[in-house]
């Protein structure tokens, strides 16, 4: 996700060197005043910590390996804005020496990775522990899904750079000067990898270095978890949250009561059958909706085919019990993926 | 054989260390034309450099560049064979995959499969691409990383954030070669394969310990910062002088950024 120069035209470049110069200002001084004499060496040694990361080769399921940033453990570890300069010092040094990310886009790269990714994955981190206890599984799960989601929220902001650069800049015969594909490839492209494997990476490095400092060193944790105690005496467990799903999974038929499709998500179909038009326009405050449907909507739909359409799988005759089998197929597929997460712990 | 992630861990790990050992030794030859140069003006005409080239809409005054960028390694004595192994090839290859499918998905007129539009943003791309990257590695193969570093300087940049910088890199030798041992040590001690659950379990507390490691560092260096007097405010020596080759280098990159950026508006 480094971007090297040549892909973002010099006004995009000043653009983010300008939104990213008030976060690291806030940040220097946020750390300049919490740590004191402190701030430097322990950034400076983070970032060196930081930059070692991003070089590991990581192995993920099904035999790849994978490259993670470390945001989200950095996140973590030091709050966000300390993980803000680590991981900008990092970017900077990579892109100065080793030529890994361009010099004129290395605004950009810190804005995606260091503060996009940092802010959004100390929130979720926070949001998702809130004050479970210091060694409970789900401050493991919170940090996984804060990296998983901080890689790819970081992913999406460079597809849109990138995305943006063949409507802004073409030559006068037309070819894009910098980064050739619009949103349309660029996003996807850039999504897919991201949402598999990087997105992996980070997810089990965040989860698993904070499984590991559990057991090894809890205090690590501590400054981002200020409502948890080390001995666990506040731990109410997963426990609610288990009550909880099993409400959701025993309330899934009465998505089947609602009439019509919900509102935005139709299809092309829709568009020329009478009983459908009808439903749009009554949840549209009676706006009726194109006679034919949207030209766009027609070439992007036919672009992928769900292998369970409309949540009934084409095998079953009724399409209420399909639906039914899609919401525990669905909450079963989450649940395997976290079991697995929860296993790094032990 | 397929290597094991720690296999490959290892290399990269250690490709970082051959590539930093590469370029300080190049940085001390001192009969090279850019070595001789003054810090501050390679670091502000080469910027210069990247930015006029990132601003030119022109492929032949980009290719100028580029034969600049190797004319000058060349009179540094900057091996062309390491510029390939390093920078060219790394970037041919990253960029190369990018730029490939736009040569026929790009709409415009039709030669064969591709598009004239297609190889143009291609190739403007990879141009842009390895001449950005040829330049600002020249500049990190002629300058001794502590000068580059002070020079960051004229760019403006707070003192504490060049500081951090320097700490950083120092730092990061020692953390490479900690997480070079931990791997090498886990690697002579493993017989067998490890099944996949180990193995991410292996890198995890790899990293956590590296985490702890790295508190107790800084903690240390804190301490030793301390002791030797220091207050929180920091310091650089500028001991730099400018020479009028040094001025007429400056005007050379200036002048060159200005014509590539307007012979290609």
């Amino acid at each position: 996700m480094h971007i090297p120069d040549g892909y973002l035209s010099p006004s995009t470049c000043a653009t983010l060197y300008a939104g990213s110069a008030p976060f690291w200002y806030t940040a220097l001084q946020k750390m300049k005043r919490r740590l004191n004499t402190q701030a430097v060496p322990l950034l400076s040694v983070f970032a060196a910590f930081s930059f070692v990361i991003m070089m590991f080769n990581l192995p993920l399921p099904g035999g790849t390996t994978g490259h993670a940033v470390g945001m989200g453990i950095a996140a973590i570890v030091l709050g966000p804005w300390g993980a803000i300069l680590a991981i900008s010092v990092a970017l900077t040094i990579q892109a100065i020496f080793f030529g890994d990310g361009g010099i004129t886009a290395l605004g950009a790269n810190c804005f995606n990775m260091a503060i996009a990714g940092s802010l959004v994955a100390y929130a979720l981190y926070r949001v998702i522990a809130g004050s479970a206890a210091m060694e409970s599984t789900r401050r493991v799960v919170a940090a996984a899904i804060a990296g998983y989601c901080a890689i790819n929220v970081s992913a999406l902001l460079a597809a849109i750079e990138f995305g943006i650069q063949p409507m802004l800049f073409h030559d006068a015969t037309g070819a894009p000067l910098y980064a050739p594909y619009p949103l349309h490839i660029a996003v996807p492209a850039m999504m897919i990898g991201h949402l598999t494997i990087a997105g992996l990476a980070e997810a089990i490095v965040s989860g698993g270095v904070v499984a590991y400092l559990q057991r090894a060193e809890p205090v690590l944790l501590k400054s981002t978890a200020p409502g948890a105690s080390l001995d666990g005496a506040t731990s109410r467990g997963l426990k609610p949250l288990w009550i909880a799903l099993a409400a959701l999974l025993v309330l899934t038929p009465l998505g089947i009561l609602a009439a019509g499709a919900a509102w935005g998500e139709w299809m092309p179909e829709d568009f020329s059958s009478p009983q459908a038009r009808q439903q749009i326009a009554a949840a549209s405050s009676n706006q009726s909706p194109p006679i034919k449907a949207p030209e766009g909507l027609k070439k992007l739909a036919s672009i992928w085919t769900a292998p369970m359409p409309r949540y009934a799988p084409p095998l079953l005759k009724s399409e209420k019990f399909g639906y039914f089998l899609s919401a525990m197929a669905g909450t079963g597929l989450i649940l395997v993926v976290f079991l697995i997460l929860g296993k790094l712990r032990t | 054989m397929k290597r094991t992630f720690v296999e490959k861990s290892i290399a990269g790990l250690a490709a970082g260390m051959s590539f930093a050992a590469l370029a300080e030794a190049s940085a001390r030859e001192q009969s090279g034309a850019l070595q001789r140069v003054d810090p501050r003006v390679k670091l502000a005409g080469m910027f210069a450099l990247i930015v006029g080239v990132a601003a030119s809409h022109s492929l032949s005054a980009i290719g100028a560049v580029f034969l600049l960028a190797v004319t000058l390694a060349i009179a540094s004595r900057v091996a062309l064979a390491d510029l390939a192994k390093w920078v060219w090839m790394p970037v041919l290859l990253f960029s190369g995959c990018i730029a490939l499918p736009a040569v026929f998905l790009t709409p415009g007129d039709r030669i064969g499969l591709a598009t004239v539009q297609g190889l143009r943003t291609a190739a403007f791309l990879l141009l842009r691409a390895e001449t950005a990257v040829s330049i600002s590695s020249l500049l990190v193969l002629t300058t001794r990383w502590s000068n580059l570093l002070k020079a960051l300087r004229v760019l403006r940049l707070p003192v504490v954030f060049v500081v951090i910088l320097g700490m950083t890199y120092r730092y990061l030798f020692l953390m490479l070669e900690t997480a070079l041992a931990m791997f090498e040590s886990r690697e002579s001690r493993t017989v067998g394969v490890l099944d996949p659950a180990d193995r991410r379990r292996l890198a995890t507390a790899t990293v956590g310990v590296l985490l702890s490691k790295s508190y107790q560092l800084s903690s240390e260096v804190h301490l030793a910062m301390q002791s030797r007097g220091f207050r929180g405010e920091v310091y650089v020596l500028d001991e730099f002088a400018a020479r009028a080759v040094d001025w007429a280098w400056l005007g050379l990159f200036f002048v060159v950024a200005a014509a590539v950026a307007w012979v290609g508006r």
